[in-house]
């Protein structure tokens, strides 16, 4: 038998929007022992009052499946896909990212950004505010090379994701 | 459960669907909170709720004073009301309410919450909270219910305003029965059960999106027929899947044995599915189970599992369990199948209709087991029978504690009884040694083990079935975990039997250490124990005691035909342990056969429960 190996999966979760509806979902992973590598929510219609979780998560493929389970058994869950499996998909996160230090380290800061596509979104006499979407892995790349210029502090979304094509029923949210 | 939602959440855009109700009927009316729950239980054909009153639910139990529909039976302790409600639950196969107040209410059912989490118990257990203006302000009495109990809930509801209340009751029983059934919480603030609000019993009750599915995938349950008729060392392994299925998932279960003329096993849970006394029946699986059930498990090539899910008990060690066997696994929940043992065939649905399918898919295809295979196959099990694996050394000074329960079996074998039990040795013992031939005649703690579970269960038993005979089979350490419910039990002139397999241990703890601990008895030993006879005779019930063997039939007699509440103090041999056993950490083959077989458990085993 091949041994089991871990990987990250990006599972989207339709819930109802109602009290206590993330504190299931978060449980679950804690409760049993599942990682939980970014985690965003918000409302998606707030007419019928509905969110949409984006967890990416880590596992072997018997606990990935396990997981979507899982997450199907809980009452308030409307619909889990597994966007890593399900075809092709858009992730991307957000990152705000802080830059302070001498003038010639931000000016150098300023290139790359304009350079990756990263936008000046607040400016001190000493710190510039950079913001960024884009994949994981390019959020990555713009934060390392902003490490030696100065870079102060990083708070990132997390992976919001949606399907290339409706798979469900459910295009409209 | 994954594509029938994928097909409602359409239809679940739209809010009117949540509870298929008509708001606009004419039988709209305005109540206050309470009197919109009781209507609402009573709608639901709640006849009997268990409880105890607190400064939260006063209003509630304003409401029940003033009606004589619903019966509310007092409990001495909130765990009594939770395990009488599951006793109930598991006797009748209706869901069981309990009402408790806030705080210290709601938290001591907890552990009854997980229980029925663990066994797939449908409960609506109602507790009373501080008002909705208090919530948060560490008031008195207050705790954060929906907090609390949410993992160890199948689901939960804080209800904010009267209006809401008749719906989320019902919603509340939907969800607790459909499905793999379980517990739910409904927390209901004190201000909430005064204010007014409007009801209008739904005509019938969905959910907009807890929908589970119940057919199996048909292309799924025509291979697994091919699977079975083609096997040549088949076996079935049924849990409490089939008895929450209700008595008809049994009937079919037992015509695709009988059809099929395969051996089945049955868990713990699954012990009633399929009657006993046939010769096709291999006893209980697991841990404690039959040399011949888990050798048939271990040596098969298909296995059937069905409402049951490969737990750790049932196991032993996972990567030596059962290496050369196809696997088809029946199963309402879709998270049970592929969770610890991958599976061939998983078929997500409930076993009643997965069975009715697969009888007609066998009968149209006139499929045939290969005789020659399962006689040779019969044979091999047969001779594991001959190990006579449930056999023990007879005593005449001391009894033993199988020989009171296959004594108790004896007596009660014709007549129409329910038994449940405590945790520990007797309950391992009562597994082995009572035979049952039909479905909801045996409770027991099973997932959780939860010692005090059986004498308020026997309470929800009695209830719900006041001319059987009940009895609880206990130890005398787990008795006195709920031995206030005696009082319960006097109050409601329910004629409970308690039989006490009195060893003086934790039985079943004292076993452990002796195997693993190097016999040192580390406070497993019950030293200033009660007189049980007295202690019966206080509560106003009457106390029995078999000293030795001889006594035992007397007493087990005079019990039975007492009318009234009963406890039986059987005092047995304090050192006798539990066989066959596979040590935790061991392989269904590693089996202790008890008497002179005493293996040595692994260092890995020592770290597992």
């Amino acid at each position: 038998m091949d041994q089991p190996v871990d990987r990250t999966h990006t599972l989207s979760i339709l819930v109802d929007n109602e009290a206590g509806v993330l504190a299931r979902v978060i449980g679950l992973f804690s409760g049993r022992g599942y990682n939980i590598e970014s985690l965003t929510v918000a409302e998606v219609d707030s007419e019928v009052r509905l969110s949409r979780i984006t967890v990416v998560t880590t596992g072997t493929e018997m606990v990935i499946e396990q997981i979507k389970n899982q997450l199907g058994r809980l009452v308030p869950v409307h619909d889990v896909r597994d966007l890593t499996i399900e075809g092709q998909s858009v992730e991307h996160e957000l990152a705000l990212i802080r830059v302070e230090g001498p003038r010639e380290m931000r000016v150098e800061s300023l290139r790359l950004a304009n350079f990756l596509h990263a936008r000046l979104v607040d400016s001190t006499t000493h710190a510039f505010v950079f913001e960024m979407t884009g994949s994981t892995e390019e959020i990555d790349a713009f934060v390392e090379l902003m490490r030696p210029l100065g870079l102060a502090e990083v708070s990132r979304t997390g992976v919001v994701a949606i399907g290339r094509r409706s798979d469900t029923n459910d295009a409209k949210t | 459960m994954a594509e029938s939602q994928t097909e409602d959440s359409d239809r679940g855009l739209t809010q009117d669907t949540v509870l298929g109700s008509d708001q606009d009927s004419a039988e709209h009316q305005e109540m206050s909170g309470a009197e919109i729950l009781i209507r609402a239980l009573i709608n639901e054909g709640v006849d009997v709720i268990f409880g105890y009153p607190g400064g939260a639910v006063l209003p509630i139990y304003d409401v029940i004073f003033k009606q004589k529909e619903l019966r509310h039976i007092l409990v001495r302790h909130e765990p009594g009301a939770i395990h009488a409600a599951e006793g109930y639950a598991r006797s009748t196969g209706k869901v069981g309410v309990l009402l408790v107040t806030s705080g210290p209410g709601a938290t001591n059912t907890v552990t009854g919450l997980a229980d029925a989490l663990m066994d797939s118990i449908p409960i609506v257990c109602l507790t009373g909270q501080v008002a909705t203006h208090l919530i948060g302000n560490d008031a008195f009495q207050e705790a954060d219910t929906v907090g609390i109990t949410r993992p160890c809930t199948k689901h939960n509801y804080l209800v904010r305003d009267a209006n809401d209340v008749g719906r989320v009751i019902h919603e509340a029983f939907y969800v607790a029965r459909s499905g793999r059934p379980g517990p739910v919480v409904v927390d209901l603030p004190k201000d909430v059960q005064f204010s007014p609000g409007a009801y209008a019993p739904p005509k019938e009750t969905t959910h907009r999106t807890y929908r589970p599915r119940v057919t199996g995938d048909s292309a799924k349950i025509e291979a697994a027929v091919e699977m079975i008729a083609n096997a040549k060392q088949p076996v079935f392994y049924t849990g409490g899947g089939v008895i929450n299925s209700g008595a008809q998932a049994s009937k079919l279960l037992a015509e695709l044995v009988q059809t099929t003329g395969y051996p089945i096993t049955n868990t713990l849970m699954g012990l009633g599915a399929y009657p006993a006394s046939d010769p096709q029946f291999l006893g209980m699986l697991g841990m404690h189970g039959t040399y011949e059930a888990n050798l048939a498990m271990a040596n098969c090539d298909v296995m059937v599992a069905i409402g049951a899910r490969f737990d750790d008990r049932i196991t032993g060690r996972l990567d030596a369990f059962s290496q050369g066997s196809k696997k088809i696994h029946i199963d309402i929940d879709p998270s049970s199948i592929n969770k610890n043992v991958p599976v061939d065939i998983g078929i997500v649905g409930d076993v009643k209709n997965v069975l009715t399918d697969m009888l007609r898919i066998w009968k149209k295809k006139k499929s045939k087991p290969n005789q020659a295979a399962l006689k040779r196959w019969w044979t091999q099990i047969d001779t594991w029978r001959k190990k006579d694996c449930l056999r023990y050394r007879v005593n005449d000074e001391l009894t033993k504690p199988q020989y009171a329960i296959e004594r108790l079996y004896e007596h009660i074998r014709d007549r129409d009884a329910y038994i449940t039990t405590e945790v520990g040795q007797h309950q391992m013992w009562a597994a082995q040694y009572l035979k049952f031939e039909e479905p909801k005649r045996w409770m027991t703690s099973g997932g959780l083990g939860t010692m005090g579970y059986g004498l308020p269960a026997a309470i929800g038993a009695q209830i719900a079935h006041p001319e059987s005979l009940v009895i609880d089979v206990a130890g005398e350490a787990s008795i006195l975990m709920n031995i206030q419910e005696l009082s319960t039990i006097i109050q409601h002139r329910l004629p409970v039997k308690v039989f006490i397999i009195n060893n003086h241990y934790m039985g079943m703890v004292r076993q452990w250490q002796e195997l693993l601990h190097g016999g040192r008895y580390a406070e497993s030993y019950t030293d200033a124990l009660p007189d049980f006879v007295k202690l019966a005779e206080s509560f106003g019930a009457v106390g029995l005691r078999a000293l030795k063997p001889s006594d035992v039939d007397g007493v087990i007699e005079e019990m039975i035909d007492t009318p009234q509440a009963v406890i039986a103090d059987i005092v047995v041999d304090p050192d006798e342990n539990c066989f066959p056993m596979i040590p935790s950490g061991a392989a269904h083959y590693d089996m202790l056969l008890g008497l002179e077989d005493q293996g040595e458990v692994s260092d890995a085993g020592k770290m597992l429960v």
